[in-house]
């Protein structure tokens, strides 16, 4: 290992680790390391359907999910780097007369706080994605400024950013211990050898229960598969992520052509399985193909999984560990770690560098879950 | 080999964006395959895998056999939906 010292070591290649980076960098801290047990974006970033949605049920998570478009709105210029952000929305399907009201609610919300969705009959859904079978459609939700990105670029884009301004990040290394002494962080050791630090951020998506471990303390968090696949490119059919929490699906047709997809099993095991199935790709065939009969024509190529990092309410777990000084957290994503990484990892910065943040992020401590003080989404898969 | 010469032939992939990537320091397939595509298309691989590899041996100074290589996806051909979807498990 070159490097003995450092201000900040973060653990974690993906888009969350490297955009911390990068923010931490961008505002001024020096000696920032980074350690990837594999290569960037070989964990969930990589793996993930990249969406990207304002749509959202808490007060919280909508100004979070509006500030980080914002980001992403700009981050191509602002990283030197074209991460291909498509916002073609979100249609969201309702299939319920739970959902309609759910959705009512939380579009008054989503308006309330200037996201632009808006609530839509089964006829407008239509117009927006005219291949869309509305049968057992009851109404949707939309929001235009929605969309995707691509997730590799965008997470090299950070790492880039992050280099130029000096971030030293070390893949294929693996970090195995932390060290500690009267409740502070001292040392991190990797298999190329130990740097002392004040600071560690755990970032390590689907293995961060196994890091907080390492620190000495638990970590309500668990891992899950989410599978997922990919059809060969086609010509444009519709440009909105097609969504249902109650069909359990998401379907997008990315600019390049290929159509993604994916649907969350409720039998998932716990643990760090990526594996693929044959179910998951026929259960996912018969679930588009009725809701877009013209998929039937259209090959799949790829099929994959990767970790979610679930926490118990299905919330981030963001700021530092009340006992160890000196451990940040920015885990427990739960399938959202891509599209808040842009808002979230500046929020981050802020907290390290400057003890608040510009957006309020308490409610997000470790200590919820002690306290009782679950945050409710309505709207997650 | 020049860099107009296409590696990737289902992604459109040529020779010169993959030695770009290999030049920013990106030297494993995995990496080379998520910041270009090659290999992502229809043949998923079957075709440029083993040239990238062959490639990444050059440039790294390693035998081919020393590459690691990427986790091999399904299906092996592609299948359309309609045909998945109609599959009862029997």
């Amino acid at each position: 290992m070159v490097i003995k010292r450092a201000s900040v070591v973060i653990i974690g290649g993906g888009i969350t680790g490297c955009s911390i980076a990068y923010n931490l960098a961008k505002m001024g801290c020096k000696n920032i390391v980074l350690f990837e047990k594999n290569s960037l974006a070989s964990g969930a970033t990589g793996r993930c359907a990249a969406g990207i949605r304002q749509q959202f049920g808490t007060e919280m998570n909508c100004i979070l999910a509006r500030e980080s478009i914002k980001i992403f709105e700009n981050l191509s210029q602002e990283l030197d780097y074209d991460i291909e952000l498509n916002q073609g929305g979100y249609l969201i399907l309702a299939y319920t007369e739970k959902e309609v009201n759910q959705f009512k609610k939380n579009v008054a919300l989503e308006q309330s706080l200037g996201i632009d969705a808006r609530f839509i009959t089964v006829e407008e859904a239509k117009e927006i994605v005219p291949p869309l079978n509305a049968e057992g459609v009851l109404a949707a939700t939309f929001c235009p400024t929605d969309g995707h990105a691509n997730p590799f670029n965008t997470n090299f884009a950070y790492a880039e950013a992050a280099q130029r301004l000096g971030v030293k990040i070390y893949n294929f290394t693996e970090v195995k211990e932390i060290k500690t002494e009267n409740n502070r962080i001292v040392s991190v050791s990797t298999d190329r050898g130990e740097v002392f630090t004040p600071i560690v951020i755990n970032a390590a998506g689907g293995y961060s229960g196994e890091i907080g471990k390492m620190a000495g303390v638990e970590i309500p968090v668990y891992s899950q598969r989410h599978q997922i696949l990919i059809t060969e490119p086609v010509d444009p059919l519709f440009r909105p992520m097609l969504m249902s929490f109650s069909g359990n699906f998401y379907c997008q047709q990315t600019p390049h052509g290929s159509i993604i997809m994916g649907f969350g099993d409720p039998n998932e095991l716990k643990g760090y399985d990526i594996g693929s199935s044959w179910q998951f790709a026929r259960e996912m065939a018969q679930k588009m193909t009725a809701v877009v009969p013209l998929l039937k024509e259209v090959s799949m190529v790829r099929q994959w999984s990767g970790l979610y990092n679930m926490s118990p309410d299905s919330q981030p777990i963001m700021g530092e560990h009340p006992q160890v000084n000196g451990f940040y957290l920015a885990v427990g994503y739960s399938g959202h770690g891509f599209m808040l990484a842009p808002v979230v990892s500046q929020l981050m910065a802020e907290l390290i560098l400057k003890g608040q943040t510009s957006i309020p992020i308490d409610k997000l401590d470790i200590g919820r879950f002690e306290r009782g003080e679950l945050i409710i989404e309505p709207s997650v898969v | 080999m020049k860099d107009e010469i296409i590696i990737c032939r289902c992604e459109d992939i040529t020779w010169g964006e993959i030695r770009q990537a290999l030049e920013k320091g990106y030297t494993t397939l995995d990496e080379i395959k998520r910041i270009t595509r090659a290999g992502m298309g229809r043949c998923q691989g079957t075709t440029c895998r083993r040239i990238i590899l062959r490639e990444i041996a050059k440039f790294c100074h390693k035998k081919i056999e020393e590459v690691a290589v990427p986790t091999f996806r399904p299906p092996t051909k592609p299948v359309k939906l309609g045909t998945l979807a109609g599959d009862d498990g029997d």
